[in-house]
């Protein structure tokens, strides 16, 4: 069996700070990490590869520091990493990322063996669109189950997977045919500690690095900004309500001043308060 | 992977910032929302995405139209009707028992095909985890632009859709464009447009559209459906009144003050993405950009500092109440009340006066 996990390195967002005066964002000295999603993914594909055997491709699309995620992800116990950078991917939107990443992983099927699955994280922490994982399957004729919160069975031999799959209303349990793009909710597994035997190889080994026509991108328009469809017009911060919090004095009893601010702001709260509080 | 923070237009390069829109796109005309229902229940976001939507279509002299997918049968005809009285112009309907259930072939597949066949200008579905899973798919197999998570939508002098979402980690916005293709595709979260007022309208023009499949040419099957129980259902994205904690309740134990006063008050609780990351509380609770948009009557939020990100999450509430010991939070800025204390020890004092203050006839009732 050989699975495909899509991960991205992303600043650690927590950490983001913008400049007080100039409204820019200050990346200098944000730290990156692995899109915490994405370790959900990759970890599912890791338990699938040790019960099933087989092969974990991990996957990223960025700058040449992209590498140090990687080479994270195989001290996890990931087989091998693949590095697709090249300055014609820069600026993409969700629409080129999934062809620059569909491309790759055509690739990756010549050079290694076809994927029987996919894997990402539901989404990331920086673009948060949730967008990737669908995309690359329409390119790929991949069929997709999104928010798997649970890979219940898999049948290499029938082909098929079943897995719960988080819904607005509830659970469904699908099954569905291989290969099959699968994107990961959060806390769904435990992820492993990398072995000593993983960290070490991971020091030392390979990574594949392919530019845009070591990935056999076709047409180079389709990558990057010129392949995006949608453009960043305009950054802006938020802006500031003209009226700031009425900050109540914390008298003797803050807690009674601060009800009655409350219902003094808004009268018909305390009526509609009560019904609440007793249909409790 | 995702729409990667860009920079900003000047330096965008080419296509950037004029508008060429190709001679096959212009007869993409209309606004149209996505109506998702999931086993015979609209989810509300579609409504409020309608109330988004009409405002859109007004300001471009076009129609408002409802896409109703599903299978036949009441429900169906009940979503359609429902979507006269939230505005809609027209309904373009799907109906095929197949539809049952969603799944994405069957899903993608029938709005691609509406979308080809009557050509929309704007489309916009709800950010839940079915509306993701179909903007997704149906943006690529257009090969259009998708904005996911939009908090505010508007039409600029051109026409073009100016669809505002927060970026970096949601410490600024940025607004996006499709100039060049069409459909102009974007998501919306729940809550995050307010409700329109429902009105009462005759039903009005249902244009149906075959799905054009057989059960054979789907191949995911459902197996089963697991609905959630009520009690283990968060209501937290429509709840009147919802009290949160953040990192200022300094250990994971004082979480239990913050639903000690939810309680008493009869509010959902929830919680900032912090404690969330620190595995003090659970992400189904947590409130904020990469959380749930919430729009009570009545927010409290107890010891959060107020990050963009939380912001974006809360602004839509009638009255925002702060806890903070640090005057200079930025939750001050957004919050309507602010009151500069401990949370921590002023909790217990709120929730004994609020049990005080509610219940006046407590005593009556264990009199009689």
């Amino acid at each position: 069996m050989h699975i495909v996990v899509c991960i991205k390195q992303v600043p650690d967002s927590a950490q983001i700070r913008v400049h007080p005066v100039t409204n820019t964002i200050m990346r200098q000295g944000v730290p990156t990490i692995i899109n915490p999603y994405d370790l959900f993914a990759l970890e599912a594909a890791l338990e699938l590869r040790d019960q099933f055997g087989g092969e974990v491709t991990v996957l990223t699309m960025g700058p040449p520091s992209a590498e140090d995620s990687l080479r994270k992800a195989l001290t996890f116990g990931a087989d091998r990493a693949v590095l697709l950078t090249d300055r014609f991917f820069a600026g993409a939107d969700t629409l080129a990322t999934t062809y620059a990443l569909a491309t790759a992983i055509r690739k990756i099927s010549t050079e290694y063996g076809a994927p029987d699955l996919v894997f990402t994280g539901k989404q990331t922490i920086d673009g948060d669109t949730a967008q990737v994982g669908p995309g690359i399957a329409k390119r790929l004729g991949l069929l997709q189950l999104t928010y798997v919160a649970k890979i219940s069975a898999l049948d290499l031999t029938a082909r098929t997977i079943d897995a719960e799959r988080r819904s607005e209303g509830g659970v469904q349990l699908l099954r569905t045919r291989l290969p099959c793009l699968v994107t990961m909710l959060e806390a769904t597994n435990q992820i492993r500690r990398g072995a000593m035997a993983d960290a070490l190889r991971a020091a030392r080994a390979g990574i594949v690095k392919w530019s845009a026509q070591d990935a056999g991108v076709e047409d180079i328009s389709k990558c990057g900004l010129r392949g995006s469809p949608t453009i960043v017009k305009r950054v802006f911060a938020p802006a500031a309500r003209s009226e700031k919090a009425a900050l109540i004095e914390s008298g003797e009893q803050p807690a009674e001043a601060l009800i009655d601010a409350i219902f003094k702001r808004q009268p018909t709260l305390e009526t509609e308060l009560a019904a609440l509080a007793r249909g409790y | 992977m995702g729409t990667a923070p860009k920079t900003a237009a000047p330096a965008s390069g080419r296509a950037a910032t004029k508008k060429e829109l190709p001679e096959h796109f212009k007869a993409y005309k209309h606004v149209w929302v996505f109506i998702e229902q999931e086993r015979g229940q609209v989810h509300p976001v579609s409504w409020e995405l309608m109330g988004a939507g009409r405002k859109l279509a007004d300001k471009l002299k076009v129609d408002l139209a409802a896409v109703v997918i599903g299978p036949e049968g009441e429900a169906t005809q009940s979503a359609a009707a429902e979507s006269f009285c939230y505005g809609a112009d027209l309904v373009y309907m799907v109906a095929d028992n197949l539809l049952a259930d969603y799944r994405n072939e069957s899903y993608t597949k029938a709005l691609t095909d509406v979308v080809n066949t009557y050509k929309p200008e704007i489309l916009l579905l709800g950010a839940t985890t079915l509306g993701r899973d179909l903007a997704g798919s149906v943006a690529t197999t257009l090969l259009t632009g998708l904005t996911a998570d939009c908090t505010e939508l508007d039409v600029d002098t051109d026409g073009s859709l100016a669809a505002t979402r927060p970026t970096f980690g949601g410490s600024l916005l940025c607004t996006i464009y499709t100039l060049n293709y069409r459909p102009q595709m974007a998501t919306v979260r729940p809550r995050v447009m307010p409700m329109p007022e429902r009105l009462a309208r005759p039903v009005g023009r249902v244009i149906s559209h075959p799905l054009g499949l057989v059960e054979d040419d789907i191949v995911t099957k459902v197996l089963s459906f697991l609905p959630d129980r009520d009690s283990a259902k968060s209501n937290l994205a429509y709840a009147d009144v919802v009290v949160a904690g953040g990192l200022g309740l300094g250990s994971p134990e004082n979480f239990q003050l913050v639903r000690q006063l939810a309680a008493v008050l009869g509010a959902e609780y929830g919680c900032s993405r912090p404690l969330v990351q620190k595995g003090w509380g659970t992400s189904d609770r947590q409130i904020g950009q990469t959380g749930k948009t919430i729009r009570p009557k009545l927010y409290i939020a107890a010891g959060i500092s107020g990050a963009i990100q939380h912001r974006v999450g809360v602004e839509g509430a009638d009255l925002i109440v702060a806890i903070n010991t640090d005057r200079n939070a930025p939750i001050f800025d957004f919050a309507h009340i602010g009151l500069v204390t401990d949370a921590i020890r002023l909790l217990p004092a709120l929730t004994a006066a609020f049990r005080a203050r509610l219940s006046p006839h407590s005593r009556d009732r264990i009199a009689s």
